[in-house]
């Protein structure tokens, strides 16, 4: 008899949390289409989602720079949840599919980052890198951007900053200066 | 002492009892048009080592050992493998862009290199799913040269 009551008492439970995590999800919905109507509206060059998306990536480089392990995961973690945001709706089919595939990418990389060590953390950071400046070349950007490259770590490897000055994220504190800016990114 | 008798009941009839939940078995006949053999040109000496190393818990064909009718080792198995698909599935290869295929090699030569995969779990059971030195090197060789021809 307790058997049974408690397994009522457990799928009353189940039904409550469902019907509430669909009431979330309309509200999420609600809320993406009110943004999306605000962007269209505004000038198309900067998008706010993208512009999230980066300001994670660029906490999460200064994180790697500080040679900061736990911080670089934190902000691994808050930038999956910024590239689960990103809305491509106002693009175009072609630019939705290689946002897609970047994102999903992307994703990936920054999992990985939010739960390891910083060695390896640094190894997913060169591929994130290569995803978020071929996401910037669809969306475009609000600030002015730098690349740089660094030749020793792993045959070479580019990351974006938004100052022109180096700091490292590959080496960090051993090698802080390393490298030069390659490229300036500007809308 | 009863307390003793009456826990090891309990227990007996615990196991016997999970034997009954059923688990689903990672096994396919068919090749997909997308797996990994098909579309590159895979020399055999790579082939026979991803297929003994990787190809159990990374595709959807595991080659079952005698336990995996035992529960809880189904269990395991069954999460091992479908965590192991969801990172990289060689049957479906063909169905990840360019940029997602590099992605998945750097992993591999990663992960061979740093010998997280396969992992000593795996390798305790399948002896002969380690990577000896010569192997590795070759292994990783053959992706690198794959991956910078994407």
């Amino acid at each position: 008899m307790k058997n049974i009551t408690m397994s009522i008492a457990a799928m009353l439970l189940m039904a409550v949390s469902f019907a509430n995590a669909q009431e979330k999800e309309k509200m999420n919905h609600d809320h993406g289409d009110m943004k999306m109507d605000h962007s269209k509206m505004t000038n198309k060059q900067s998008d706010a989602k993208a512009e999230t998306i980066l300001s994670d990536y660029f906490s999460l480089k200064d994180a790697l720079v500080g040679d900061d392990t736990k911080k670089a995961a934190q902000a691994g973690t808050k930038l999956v949840a910024s590239l689960k945001a990103f809305d491509m709706t106002s693009y175009n089919k072609e630019n939705q599919k290689e946002l897609t595939d970047i994102i999903e990418d992307a994703t990936e990389h920054a999992e990985h980052i939010s739960e390891s060590a910083i060695d390896h953390q640094r190894e997913h950071f060169k591929t994130l890198s290569k995803d978020i400046t071929d996401m910037v070349a669809i969306t475009g950007t609000e600030n002015m951007l730098y690349e740089q490259f660094c030749p020793m770590y792993d045959k070479g490897s580019a990351w974006l900053s938004t100052s022109n000055e180096l700091r490292n994220p590959y080496y960090g504190s051993k090698m802080l200066k390393c490298g030069k800016v390659q490229k300036e990114i500007t809308n | 002492m009863r307390i003793v008798k009456i826990i090891a009941a309990v227990l007996l009839v615990a196991f016997v009892g999970i034997q009954f939940i059923p688990t689903k078995r990672n096994q396919s006949d068919i090749v997909p048009e997308t797996d990994f053999m098909l579309v590159n040109k895979v020399p055999e000496t790579i082939q026979k080592k991803l297929q003994v190393s990787c190809y159990d818990c990374h595709s959807n064909n595991t080659q079952y050992p005698w336990y995996n009718k035992i529960q809880p080792a189904a269990w395991f198995l069954e999460d091992h493998i479908k965590e192991g698909k969801a990172e990289l599935n060689f049957n479906a290869w063909d169905s990840l862009s360019n940029r997602r295929k590099a992605s998945k090699l750097r992993s591999i030569v990663k992960q061979i290199e740093g010998g997280e995969m396969p992992p000593d779990s795996y390798i305790l059971i399948h002896k002969d799913a380690k990577f000896s030195e010569a192997e590795a090197e070759g292994m990783i060789n053959w992706i690198t040269r794959l991956k910078d021809s994407l």
